[in-house]
């Protein structure tokens, strides 16, 4: 695991008269145990990775509680742990990232919505949407509509967002419905504070085990016949029992303003930024007082029509602010508009874009253009105009600073990482070969596709490369190469992409990239990690695996060996072996090896033991700055400089200070045949005698001959 | 409702790279906040967990303490506005402009800023010199915000042993700007636990900075590695060549006698004559790439380059050995037949290469080996090889590169016709003959195609361009930017395509 979280540990054990300060989603994972859950699951992604890794850490408190904590293999995995809600009155908590985990989780949440559930079943999702995501744009809403479950956007403050995880747990009870709890990206690593309560040992636990399983019960399955049935209770008697929990727990906040005529209805999650704009446009204070009524909506699906339509009667017009498409609160509101025959305007979709993130800028204009619309009175339109307009002048300004665009700057392999020679081995095949059918997958591994690789023709999701790669390998001469992290090998690789490339006799190439953990998301172990913390062997070797389900040609590489990749990658393209073509590119996570060997190295330091540390240099004598290298590794402490030349113009590669000395440098420099600059040089500490005598004599010796 | 003044929170953006500790120096600002009763928000938006990629923290806080707000609680913002930002930190140049760009910083903002670059992956690859202008990133943030503090923070962290979000944190504790002291924040970074002595000397450091006056940063030229002055030859230079040209002239004599020996140099500024009475600039372009083509790559040279007596020192610095610290120095070399042909006599190596060509070994044999030169073997091994100077211009690769200076030479000479910045241009096309093996292989191709299809049927009136050192700039330039990606002949074809031919007008 790439952190320790002992502190953060510490503040999940708070009390009441306690303040809790820290991070957003930690304050969600407090909320769990305030709750009295008694099992969690999920899986790591951004930005909800913390919430599980820092409960698999909690070995002592979890075990204190009774609380079980599962580290799933995959986000339906998680979900049908949920499944222990539909017979126990237990509260569970599954975690992970949405759209994509939600789409993962999606089979489980069906079958467990149909069913319903006894205890509360919370599923917190991070939404990563907007700024920072990682993943393609859609919204978790959909599922919430098709599945009925209960969907919680709440307000950005640790207050509230832990107000309503305990709620949601209720809401979830009262209506025997699974629960969302939807938190965008900011409002996961948001810091803040909130006053903690004493946490609460769940009846039913590890500790405190049940002696008589649930009784059967058919009703409980959801399998036909009783799938029809459900059906309907889901709409007939959950979603009025939801409804009616909201209402009575004051869920939606009712936001008083001196404007009779105008309102806004937000979802929960975008209240902090809308405040804002609000301020700006002098139309709001710092505290949460607007001039303009505002129906604050915590609780997304189901809305409550009786409060809708409370807030929009008597109005002229009403704001929907609704971030994604399709708008789906906006076109409920449309409907009851018509059915109770109201005549207030309903403005949303038609002023803001349709697509995208409502940024502070987007949430600026829009307003102005809303009331712009709606002139209410009581509000100097040319004011908030004006404002709008510095704002805008302000940033136009700025763009036009620039006479051409900077180049971006993604996020890239780290220094050191042990995949990045699997893509300079690669580009170099291509360069001998020709251009290849390459797809890639979800990791680390995926920043390949970035300069200067700029390789892979499709993401299909996590694990999916291979199964992406499967049409195309029946009408492309060459054979295509996928590649797939040992994280997506095990989320679903294994199965979607390897054993079915087997049962159908795939032709392709495969790459799995084995660093040991779910290195993009934080080095979470994974089934095949050797724990460097226990001597427990690994729960399963990729290896075995692999040789179990019946792969015939396989090849385990170490990954620097750049020469040696290319060769075998050949092989793989070139052989006459007619089935599924397996490299395990074999390669610790850098990051992870380099916290390790810091505290091996300085126990053998403290116990006066040689430590050689490698690292490379350039000589730029020799460098004539062409910078293939570079094109070929686009390694972060491989950079360049002016050429100290005076005769040259081109800058000159060089290795900076942050160089681990993994190698590649070296490797690429053979393997492509580039140059002879490069140079490994090995700092030796703690030299015995020996060690010392033999470099006096040797730098004396050399001094001489080079002078 | 007016928006009070004193209702306003402090509004601070940070932009990182990953691995730089933005989020720990958030952290710090915001417990230093809590510590002190203030309310205080902050946020980010990391996303993975990879080093390098940019990334911005924002934090707001009231510099009002909570106990005198009667009870009220402030809703901060978790996204930054354009225009909005008071205090922007950025810990490199180009991150600095990118958040200028973006509109963060207007003339409400403080902006802190290091002034150091870290090339952009884009920047670094191209095969000329693809990094964006650094005294356009300069200009811009010079001219922005009301204040800023500009300073290559990155050295004072590398000086300090610390990280560059210590040495931020102390610039900003020393500034007023917010409602904390210094001491405030140092017992935040003692209470957080973590390399609390390297944080603190950056922290000090930082602190420190702001206190000298004028503290604008004036990088000192990068060392060079300029040989001594070969003087015998200063009166030659001073009296037949323009002055605008000697400096490099001089460079070149002495960069040859060291390659070779005095009488190269002497044919060197033999070779020079015919630019002497011309323009000035062209002399000087001409010799600055006919001193590097004289001295062509070969073993030899490397071997020279690696056996000098200031290198082993020069390394020792870079990784910091003490005096008696043994340090051990692997070199990669990986010749091949065309490499050791080079050395070989003419004769002798037609037919070896010949040879080679026919059983397909001019690619694919190669000779690995890793050289230890701070062995005394491993550095005899090179010195040796240095020893061979005395038989480079009997070796085959001698009279091949002899015979296409020759050449580019004449071409320059053919070129002046046309223009003097026609022939600059066509000088500066040997900046494509560089590197070893195939990359060296492939940039010879490219000059040969534009000398072939461009230059050569340019002087020749077969194409009659306007601005013929215009295009031909553009075609060392898109050659330079992606070598790899060779677009050069569709390039070379649509000029064909669409320039007139004088002959035909």
């Amino acid at each position: 695991m790439e952190r320790l979280f002992k502190s953060e540990i510490e503040k999940l054990k708070l009390g009441e008269g306690q303040t809790f300060q820290g991070e957003g989603i930690l304050a969600v994972t407090k909320g769990l145990l305030q709750a009295g859950v008694s099992y969690v699951g999920g899986y790591q992604g951004a930005p909800v990775s913390h919430l599980v890794d820092v409960l698999t850490q909690a070995t002592d408190l979890m075990s204190e509680l009774g609380v079980h904590v599962e580290a799933n293999t995959n986000e339906a995995s998680a979900a049908a742990m949920l499944g222990a809600s539909i017979n126990y009155p237990v509260r569970g908590a599954v975690t992970w990232k949405s759209i994509v985990g939600t789409n993962v989780a999606s089979d489980a949440l069906s079958n467990l919505s149909s069913a319903g559930v006894i205890g509360g079943a919370l599923i917190v999702v991070g939404a990563d949407y907007g700024e920072g995501a990682s993943v393609i744009q859609e919204r978790t809403h959909n599922f919430a509509l098709k599945s009925s479950m209960w969907l919680i956007d709440p307000r950005p403050n640790l207050e509230t967002i832990v107000h309503l995880v305990e709620k949601g747990f209720e809401l979830s009870e009262a209506s025997n419905s699974p629960v969302i709890l939807e938190l965008r990206i900011r409002a996961c690593h948001v810091q803040g504070e909130f006053a903690a309560k004493n946490n609460i040992a769940p009846e039913l636990s590890s500790i405190k085990k049940g002696k008589h399983p649930a009784p059967f019960s058919y009703a409980r399955l959801s399998h036909p016949p009783v799938t029809f049935s459900q059906e309907h209770q889901k709409i007939e008697k959950r979603l009025p029992q939801a409804r009616q929990f909201i209402t009575e727990n004051h869920l939606n906040e009712f936001f008083e303003g001196d404007l009779q005529t105008v309102g806004i209805i937000l979802q929960g999650g975008l209240f902090n930024t809308l405040m804002r704009r609000l301020a700006v446009l002098e139309l709001a204070d710092l505290f949460g007082n607007s001039q303009i009524p505002l129906l604050v909506l915590n609780v997304v699906h189901p809305l409550v029509p009786d409060e809708i339509i409370r807030f929009c009667r008597d109005k002229k017009a009403v704001l929907v602010l609704e971030e994604g498409n399709p708008e789906f609160i906006e076109q409920q509101i449309h409907v009851l508009m018509r059915k109770f025959d109201l005549d207030t305007q309903i403005a949303g979709k038609d002023i803001f874009p349709l697509a995208g993130e409502y940024t502070a800028e987007v949430m600026l204009k829009g307003l102005v253009d809303f009331l712009g619309e709606v002139e209410p009175e009581g509000i100097d339109l040319e004011q908030t105009r004006d404002i709008a307009i510095r704002l805008s002048t302000e940033k136009e300004a700025a763009r036009h600073l620039l006479e051409e665009p900077l180049p971006p700057r993604p996020p890239s392999f780290c220094t050191g990482c042990p995949e990045r020679p699997v893509f300079s081995a690669i580009k170099l095949l291509k360069e001998d070969i020709g251009d290849l059918h390459i797809s890639a997958d979800i990791g680390c591994h995926a920043f390949g596709t970035f300069e200067p690789f700029s390789m892979g023709n499709s993401i299909l999701g996590y694990g999916m490369s291979l199964a992406a790669a499967a049409g195309v390998g029946s009408f492309q001469e060459k054979r295509t190469i996928s590649i797939m992290g040992d994280g997506g090998f095990w989320h679903n690789g294994l199965q979607t992409g390897v054993l079915s490339g087997l049962f159908n006799k795939n032709d392709g190439v495969l790459i799995i990239m084995q660093n040991g953990y779910a290195s993009a998301t934080g080095q979470q172990y994974i089934p095949s990690s050797i724990s460097t913390s226990s001597d427990l062997p690994v729960t399963s070797s990729i290896e075995r695996t692999l040789k179990s389900l019946g792969v015939g040609w396989l090849r385990t590489v170490r990954t620097y060996s750049v020469s040696k990749m290319v060769e075998i990658l050949r092989e793989a393209m070139t052989s006459p072996y007619p089935g599924l073509k397996v490299i395990i590119a074999d390669g610790e996570c850098m990051l992870a090896r380099q916290r390790r060997l810091k505290t091996e190295n300085q126990k053998k330091l403290d116990a006066g033991k040689t430590v050689r540390i490698p690292r490379f240099g350039i000589d730029e004598e020799v460098c004539t700055g062409d910078h293939s290298c570079i094109r070929l590794s686009g390694c972060p402490s491989l950079t360049v400089k002016s050429n100290p030349d005076f005769l040259r113009d081109d800058p000159v590669a060089a290795i900076n200070e942050d160089c681990v000395g993994c190698g590649l440098c070296g490797e690429v420099a053979h393997a492509a045949v580039l140059c002879p600059s490069f140079y490994k040089v090995e700092k030796v500490q703690n030299s015995n005698s020996r060690q010392r005598f033999l470099h006096r004599v040797r730098s004396g010796i050399i001094d001489w001959l080079a002078n | 409702m007016k928006n009070q003044e004193n209702y306003r929170p402090i509004t601070i953006l940070i932009a990182a790279m990953g691995g730089e500790g933005g989020g720990v120096l958030m952290n710090w600002i915001v417990n230093t906040a809590w510590q002190k009763g203030y309310p205080v928000q902050a946020t980010s938006i990391p996303g993975v967990a990879q080093r390098t990629g940019a990334t911005t923290y924002y934090i707001e806080l009231l510099p009002i303490k909570r106990q005198d707000l009667d009870g009220k609680t402030p809703v901060f913002t978790l996204n930054p506005a354009p225009g909005e930002i008071d205090l922007m930190l950025a810990t490199e140049l180009m991150e600095a402009v990118r958040a200028i760009s973006n509109g963060f910083v207007t003339s409400r903002t403080t902006l802190i800023a290091s002034n150091h670059r870290v090339f952009t992956t884009l920047e670094k690859m191209a095969a000329g010199d693809g990094r964006y202008e650094e005294e356009k990133l300069l200009k811009i943030v010079k001219n922005a915000g009301k204040r800023n503090i500009l300073h290559n923070f990155s050295n004072i962290a590398k000086e300090n042993g610390s990280i560059i979000n210590a040495v931020f944190l102390g610039v900003l504790s020393g500034m007023d700007l917010l409602p904390l002291k210094s001491e405030d924040f140092e017992r935040s970074i003692r209470e957080e636990g973590k390399a609390v002595k390297t944080n603190l000397r950056g922290f000090q450091a930082g602190l420190a900075l702001l206190k000298l006056t004028g503290s604008s940063s004036n990088e000192s030229n990068p060392p060079s590695i300029r040989l001594s002055r070969e003087t015998s030859f200063l009166f030659r230079i001073q009296n037949d060549f323009p002055e605008r040209a000697q400096e490099a002239i001089k460079d070149g004599v002495d960069r040859l006698t060291d390659y070779q020996n005095a009488s190269y140099a002497v044919k060197f500024l033999d070779r020079l004559e015919p630019f002497r009475n011309g323009s000035p600039d062209l002399c000087r372009e001409v010799a600055k790439n006919l001193a590097v083509r004289m001295s062509y790559e070969d073993i030899i040279r490397v071997a020279q380059a690696k056996t000098r007596a200031a290198r082993l020192e020069r390394i020792r610095g870079e990784i910091e050995a003490g005096k008696e610290e043994p340090v051990m120095i692997t070199e990669f070399f990986k010749p091949g037949i065309p490499e050791i042909c080079d050395l070989l006599p003419p004769s002798l190596s037609t037919k070896i290469l010949k040879w080679a060509e026919k059983t397909g070994r001019e690619e694919s044999t190669r000779f690995e080996m890793h050289v230890k030169t701070s062995t005394v073997f491993g550095f005899l091994k090179l010195k040796a090889l240095e020893k061979l100077r005395w038989w480079r211009p009997r070796s085959f690769r001698w009279g091949l590169e002899q015979e296409q200076i020759e050449q580019w030479l004449r071409l320059i000479v053919e070129a002046m016709k046309k223009s003097d910045e026609f022939a600059i241009e066509t000088a500066r096309l040997a900046r494509l003959i560089k590197g070893y093996g195939s990359t060296h292989k492939r940039g010879t191709e490219h000059y040969q195609r534009i000398v072939n299809e461009f230059v050569k049927p340019c002087l020749a009136g077969n194409i009659s361009a306007k601005n013929p050192q215009v295009i031909l700039k553009n075609l060392l330039n898109r050659s330079l930017a992606n070598p790899e990606k060779n677009d050069l002949k569709s390039a070379l074809a649509k000029i064909h395509a669409t320039m007139p031919s004088a002959n035909e007008n």
